[in-house]
C-alpha cells in the first residue's frame, strides 16, 4: 500500500523503533529562542553535557524584544535578563545567534524559510507551537517543550509517538482572492473541524485550494495548523517550494541534487489512505472574524455573532464556554460584525507578517488615514521583511496613513515586550491566538487577515473586503 | 525526575473547557530564566483582581480545596502555547494529577517530562469526579482511580507508565544508543546548516 508524506518522512527519520513505544526520531534542524530554552541550558550545565549538534542549531530573539528604537538599551529587567542568557548560551555552547542587532533578526518562523534554513524532507523542532509553519515547505516541523529542547540539544533526537494522518483537502477556487486569504482558509478549517479537531495527527494540506497559495500564504495556512489541535502541519513540496529555497543565504550548496531527490519521493503515494479527512470548499468563502476566546470561535464577515445555544450544537460544556467567551468580549449574540468597532490595529505575528502581507495591507490603505480613536501598528516578520518592505516604499504608505512602523519581532501576538492591549481595548489582529488576555490582561482580540485589518483600521470597526475591488 | 507515587487528595474541579496554556501561565511569567517558583502565577488573571486581590469566585482560592494535589478540568486542556512553564505551575502550586477528557499534544508530553499524571477518561466520568467531595486515590501501578462509590480504570502508555514510575531521566536513557545515532548521522542526507 501506498505511504503519505508524512509518513515517509516520518520513516526516514527513524534511529530506533521498538513494538507499541515511542521511536527514537532524528532532528535536523532546531531552532532556539530566549523564552523557551534557558531552562534547557541549566540543564545541560547541571549534567556537565554539550550540544551534539550545533551545527544543526540555530538561534534568534524573538518574544520579548522590544520593536520601538534598538539603539536604546531594553528597559524591561527580565527582558533583558533572559535576551542576555540567551547570548550567553550560544557563546558557551557554540551555537550560531542572530541577535538584536542582526541583519537577520526576527520571528523564528519567518527567518527559518527566509534564509533557506527550512528544507523540505527535513525534521524541525522549536521550543515554540509555531514551529508548524514551517510544515509549508514539506517538514516534519514540530512545536516541543523545554524539556524536549534539552534533549534535542543533548542527542539531537525526540522520542516521538507516530501520530495519526490528517488530510484537510481544500477544494475550488476563491471569487476575489485579493480579498479572501490565506488566513480566511484556515479559519475556516479551524471552525469546522473544532480546536481541538486535529489532536494526535500530522494534518496534510491538498488540493488546488492549497497549491494554488504563495509560499508566504502556505506558510499561514500551516503555522495555524496548532490552533487546531494538530501536532504537525504539512504541504507536499512543489516548483513554487524548490524556486522560493533557492539562493538563500543558507541553502544547502548541493541544492539541486537535493531537489531531485524531493521531486521524487516528497509526496503521498495515490493509494496511501490516511486516518480521517475533512473537505472544504472555497468557492464561496467569505472573509472570516473571530468573536470569542479561541480561534473556533469564528464566523463571516457577513454574519452576526452566533447565540451560545447556535455555537454549541447541543453540547453543554461548549455552551457554556461560548456564553463566557461573549461576557470577556463584551459582544452579544445577534450583533453584526460590521457593527464592531475597533481601538487597536496589529498587523504582524508569524501568522501575518511576511511581505506579501504587509503588500496586501498597504493596498487597503494607500491614500488613506486610520480612523481618529484607533490606534495601528504593523510589525514586520523580521528584519529582512522590513528591509524589502522599505525598499518598496511600504513604510511610507503606513506612516503616511497612521501607522506606527515597527521593528521586527513576536511583539503584540503575545504581548511579552512592552506592545500591550490595555483592559477592555479591542484589538483586529492578524496573529493567531484570541485567548483571553493573550495580548494584554482584559484586552479583547478579533483574529482577521492583513487586509481585514487594514480596512478596519481606516473604518474604525470592520468592513467587508470584498466591496473594495482590491486586485 | 522523582518516581511517581500514589496519590490520595480531594479534588479540584475546574469546570471549564478548552483551558489553554495562556490562562495557565500568562506570558508576563515566561520571562524567567528558572523553572521553580511558578506555582504563585498559576492561574493569574482567575486567581487574582487587578490589585492582586485573590478573587473569591476562582475555585482554587475556596479554602477547602487547599492541598489538592488532584485537578479534573474540561475538554482539551492545555491548548495553546508550548509552554512548559504551565506544567512547571500546576507542579509547583502542588498538582500532580490532572484529569480530562482530552489533553492538547505538547501540553500532555511535557506533563510526563515533569512527573505528572495526566489521565484521559469519558466526559461524562469526568463531570461526575468534578462533583467528588471525599479523597480519592490514584494508583498509577494498578491504573485505578479508587473512589468511595467506585473503581475506575484508566488507560496509559505501558512506555510513559514506566518513565512516571521510574523517574528516569529520558536524556540519560536516549544517550545509551549514541552509536545508533552516529550511524543515522552517517547516511543523513539533510545538511548541516553552516
Amino acid at each position: 500500500m501506498g505511504k503519505t508524506l508524512f509518513e515517509k518522512i516520518w520513516e526516514s527519520h527513524i534511529v530506533v523503533e521498538k513494538q507499541n513505544e515511542p521511536a527514537l526520531i532524528y532532528i535536523d534542524r532546531h531552532l532556539v529562542h530566549e523564552v523557551t530554552s534557558p531552562q534547557a541550558f541549566d540543564g545541560l550545565r547541571m549534567n556537565d553535557r554539550k550540544v551534539r549538534r550545533p551545527d544543526l542549531t540555530i538561534a534568534t530573539m524573538d518574544h520579548n524584544v522590544p520593536t520601538s528604537d534598538r539603539s536604546l538599551p531594553i528597559l524591561d529587567q527580565t527582558s533583558a535578563i533572559q535576551i542576555k542568557t540567551l547570548e550567553k548560551n550560544c557563546e558557551d555552547f557554540g551555537i550560531k545567534l542572530f541577535d538584536i542587532n542582526s541583519p537577520n533578526q526576527g520571528i523564528v518562523h519567518v527567518i527559518g524559510p527566509q534564509l533557506g534554513i527550512t528544507l523540505p524532507g527535513s525534521t524541525i523542532v522549536c521550543g515554540d507551537s509555531h514551529t508548524s509553519t514551517h510544515g509549508a515547505f514539506g517538514a516534519l516541523a514540530l512545536g516541543i517543550g523545554t524539556s524536549e529542547v534539552e534533549h534535542v540539544l543533548a542527542s539531537q533526537t525526540l522520542w516521538l509517538e507516530k501520530p495519526k494522518t490528517f488530510e484537510v483537502r481544500v477544494e475550488g477556487k476563491r471569487k476575489n482572492p485579493h480579498a479572501v486569504t490565506a488566513k480566511d482558509i484556515i479559519l475556516s478549517i479551524i471552525k469546522n473541524i473544532g480546536t481541538a479537531g486535529g489532536t494526535g495527527t500530522v494534518i496534510e494540506y491538498r488540493g488546488e485550494g492549497i497549491t494554488d497559495l504563495s509560499m508566504e500564504q502556505r506558510m499561514t495556512i500551516c503555522n495555524m495548523s496548532i490552533e487546531g489541535g494538530a501536532r504537525a502541519g504539512l504541504i507536499a513540496p512543489d516548483q513554487k517550494t524548490f524556486d522560493y529555497l533557492r539562493n538563500r543565504e543558507y541553502t544547502p550548496k548541493n541544492y539541486e541534487s537535493l531537489v531531485d531527490y524531493w521531486k521524487e519521493n516528497l509526496k503521498t503515494d495515490p493509494d496511501a489512505t490516511f486516518d480521517k479527512t475533512f473537505v472544504l470548499d472555497i468557492n464561496e468563502i467569505a472573509p472570516q472574524v473571530s468573536w470569542g476566546t479561541n480561534p473556533g470561535m469564528t464566523c463571516d464577515v457577513d454574519e452576526s455573532i452566533p447565540s451560545p445555544d447556535e455555537f454549541s450544537n447541543g453540547d453543554a460544556n461548549q455552551k457554556k464556554g461560548a456564553e463566557k467567551a461573549l461576557e470577556y468580549m463584551a459582544l452579544d449574540s445577534g450583533t453584526l460584525i460590521e457593527d464592531i468597532k475597533i481601538d487597536r490595529v496589529f498587523i504582524g505575528s508569524c501568522t501575518n507578517a511576511r511581505l506579501e502581507d504587509l503588500i496586501e495591507a498597504s493596498k487597503v490603505i494607500q491614500g488613506q488615514k486610520v480612523a481618529p480613536n484607533v490606534n495601528a501598528m504593523v510589525v514586520p516578520g523580521s528584519q529582512m521583511v522590513k528591509k524589502q518592505a522599505e525598499e518598496m516604499g511600504l513604510d511610507k504608505i503606513f506612516i503616511d496613513a497612521n501607522f506606527e512602523w515597527r521593528e521586527a519581532g513576536c511583539s503584540m501576538c503575545l504581548g511579552m515586550n512592552p506592545d500591550i492591549l490595555s483592559p477592555g481595548e479591542r484589538c483586529a489582529s492578524t496573529s493567531n491566538r484570541n485567548f483571553e488576555g493573550r495580548q494584554g490582561n482584559g484586552g479583547r482580540t478579533h483574529l482577521v487577515s492583513p487586509v481585514m485589518a487594514a480596512a478596519a483600521a481606516i473604518n474604525g470597526h470592520f468592513v467587508d473586503v470584498r466591496k473594495l475591488n482590491l486586485n | 525526575m522523582e518516581p511517581f507515587q500514589k496519590v490520595t487528595s480531594i479534588v479540584t474541579p475546574l469546570d471549564k473547557v478548552n483551558v489553554d496554556t495562556d490562562q495557565i501561565i500568562p506570558k508576563q511569567f515566561l520571562k524567567l530564566v528558572q523553572k521553580s517558583g511558578f506555582g504563585k502565577f498559576l492561574f493569574f488573571n482567575w486567581r487574582y483582581d487587578e490589585n492582586e486581590n485573590l478573587k473569591s469566585d476562582f475555585v482554587l482560592n475556596d479554602s477547602k480545596y487547599n492541598g489538592s494535589k488532584i485537578l479534573v478540568a474540561g475538554d482539551n486542556f492545555g491548548c495553546g502555547s508550548s509552554r512548559e512553564h504551565a506544567v512547571w505551575a500546576l507542579d509547583d502550586y502542588g498538582f500532580s494529577v490532572i484529569i480530562s477528557s482530552s489533553f492538547a499534544d505538547i501540553f500532555f508530553s511535557n506533563c510526563f517530562k515533569n512527573g505528572i499524571l495526566p489521565i484521559v477518561l469519558e466526559s461524562t466520568i469526568v463531570d461526575k469526579l468534578q462533583q467528588e467531595t471525599s479523597p480519592i486515590e490514584v494508583d498509577l501501578e494498578n491504573q485505578v482511580i479508587k473512589t468511595n462509590s467506585e473503581n475506575i480504570s484508566f488507560e496509559i502508555n505501558s512506555h510513559k507508565k514506566k518513565i512516571l514510575l521510574e523517574g528516569l531521566d529520558d536524556i540519560a536513557q536516549t544517550l545509551q544508543f549514541e552509536e545508533k545515532i552516529s550511524n543515522f548521522e552517517e547516511k543523513s542526507t539533510i545538511p548541516s546548516v553552516l
